[in-house]
């Protein structure tokens, strides 16, 4: 009795940790799929990343409003049926401008980001392997040591926490997702109109 | 004629069929893994792994890499996911680049110099890198699963990171050029 509750125990870990494992492997798929569709965009090269941020190439732009206006339409029709729920970063006026806008500055000197950055790297770009990955690694490493002053200081400075618009306006998801799409779809329309 | 197969070969597609896939692939990653996309807290994982392996034992470990908690999880497998499946996208359709140092645009204004591009790049990635992780996200975790999620933090981020990114260009290519 006793050693066969043992062996069951024992069984019940080994499915725990095999369990524990599939989220890794939905992970490295969901990334393979991400990364070539980054490279069937043109979004793991430098001249097209910054093509857009020099206003000559709309490429990047166009990538990401198709997929916020598709992410947003769907994510908010799993959430209204209760499939899933939101997964929203809190934020402030620190983090979120002064944090982006120095985002920006090394996107523009990079000329590839995070995400791209890993496309670059399996387009054989060896400044993105040898040269930006290092860079990125140590940036990271930077704002580690200075993390116990800057999250008290200026990372504080306006915090507004976790909220989307809806939440703020106070208003059904849909009086916001509604204008949201229809303002994408508009701008989009501008982009080619003006020939990008 | 567009094949099955040709559609694969194609060195690029639409960037609308690009950004409506990526789009359906944050559908599937909410529905299955319960998480957005995201990549840049996997390098600050990668940073804090380096400082450990290097560092001795009893070293007490930062509290940012408390936060965030160095393990190989299922943010770190999406990245590798994506070399892979940008690796395999340009192999099926002939670009994957040998021996490419310098950026054509780069060349263009700055000429081709190695070294020069590396020390930029490295430059450009530590800002970006410092700036990802005081943002809270990059131009994925923010700039896209944060925007469809409608996040506050997300949209003035995304915006902020196209200002910043727009300026300095302009100054790098028009200014210093």
């Amino acid at each position: 009795m006793e050693t066969k509750k043992q062996i069951s125990t024992l069984q019940d870990v080994k499915d725990k940790a095999e369990e524990d494992k599939r989220p890794l492997f939905f992970g490295l798929g969901f990334g393979i799929i991400f990364g070539f569709l980054l490279h069937k965009g043109g979004a793991t090269k430098y001249d097209v990343i910054v093509g857009q941020l020099l206003l000559i190439d709309f490429t990047v732009l166009k990538i990401m409003l198709a997929a916020v206006l598709t992410g947003m339409i769907g994510i908010y029709f799993m959430k209204s049926m209760g499939w899933i729920k939101l997964s929203v970063k809190s934020g402030s006026v620190g983090q979120n401008v002064l944090g982006a806008l120095i985002f920006g500055v090394g996107f523009a000197v990079l000329g590839y980001c995070p995400g791209t950055i890993a496309g670059a790297i399996g387009n054989g770009y060896l400044d993105a392997l040898v040269g930006g990955l290092a860079g990125i690694i140590l940036g990271t490493w930077i704002f580690a040591v200075m993390y116990p002053k800057l999250k008290d200081g200026i990372m504080k400075k306006g915090a507004f926490g976790e909220i989307t618009f809806p939440r703020l306006l106070k208003v059904n998801d849909w009086v916001v997702v509604v204008p949201v799409a229809i303002l994408i779809i508009l701008i989009l329309y501008w982009i080619e109109k003006a020939g990008y | 004629m567009e094949t099955f197969t040709s559609v694969f070969t194609d060195t690029y597609w639409s960037p609308y069929v690009v950004g409506i896939g990526i789009g359906l692939l944050s559908w599937l990653s909410f529905l299955i893994s319960g998480k957005p996309i995201a990549t840049s807290t996997t390098f600050a994982r990668i940073g804090g792994k380096i400082e450990e392996a290097v560092t001795d034992d009893n070293t007490e470990r930062r509290s940012y890499y408390k936060k965030i908690k160095l393990k190989v999880n299922w943010q770190w497998m999406l990245v590798v996911g994506v070399v892979i499946g940008s690796f395999l996208s340009a192999i099926l359709s002939g670009n994957f680049q040998v021996g490419v140092w310098v950026p054509t645009l780069w060349a263009s204004s700055f000429g081709d110099s190695e070294v020069l591009r590396v020390l930029v790049a490295f430059a450009g990635g530590i800002i970006l890198g410092f700036g990802s992780r005081f943002a809270g996200g990059c131009t994925s975790g923010h700039g896209i699963s944060g925007t469809l999620q409608l996040a506050l933090s997300s949209w003035i981020s995304a915006i902020c990171f196209f200002i910043g990114g727009i300026i300095t260009a302009h100054i790098i290519y028009h200014l210093i050029a």
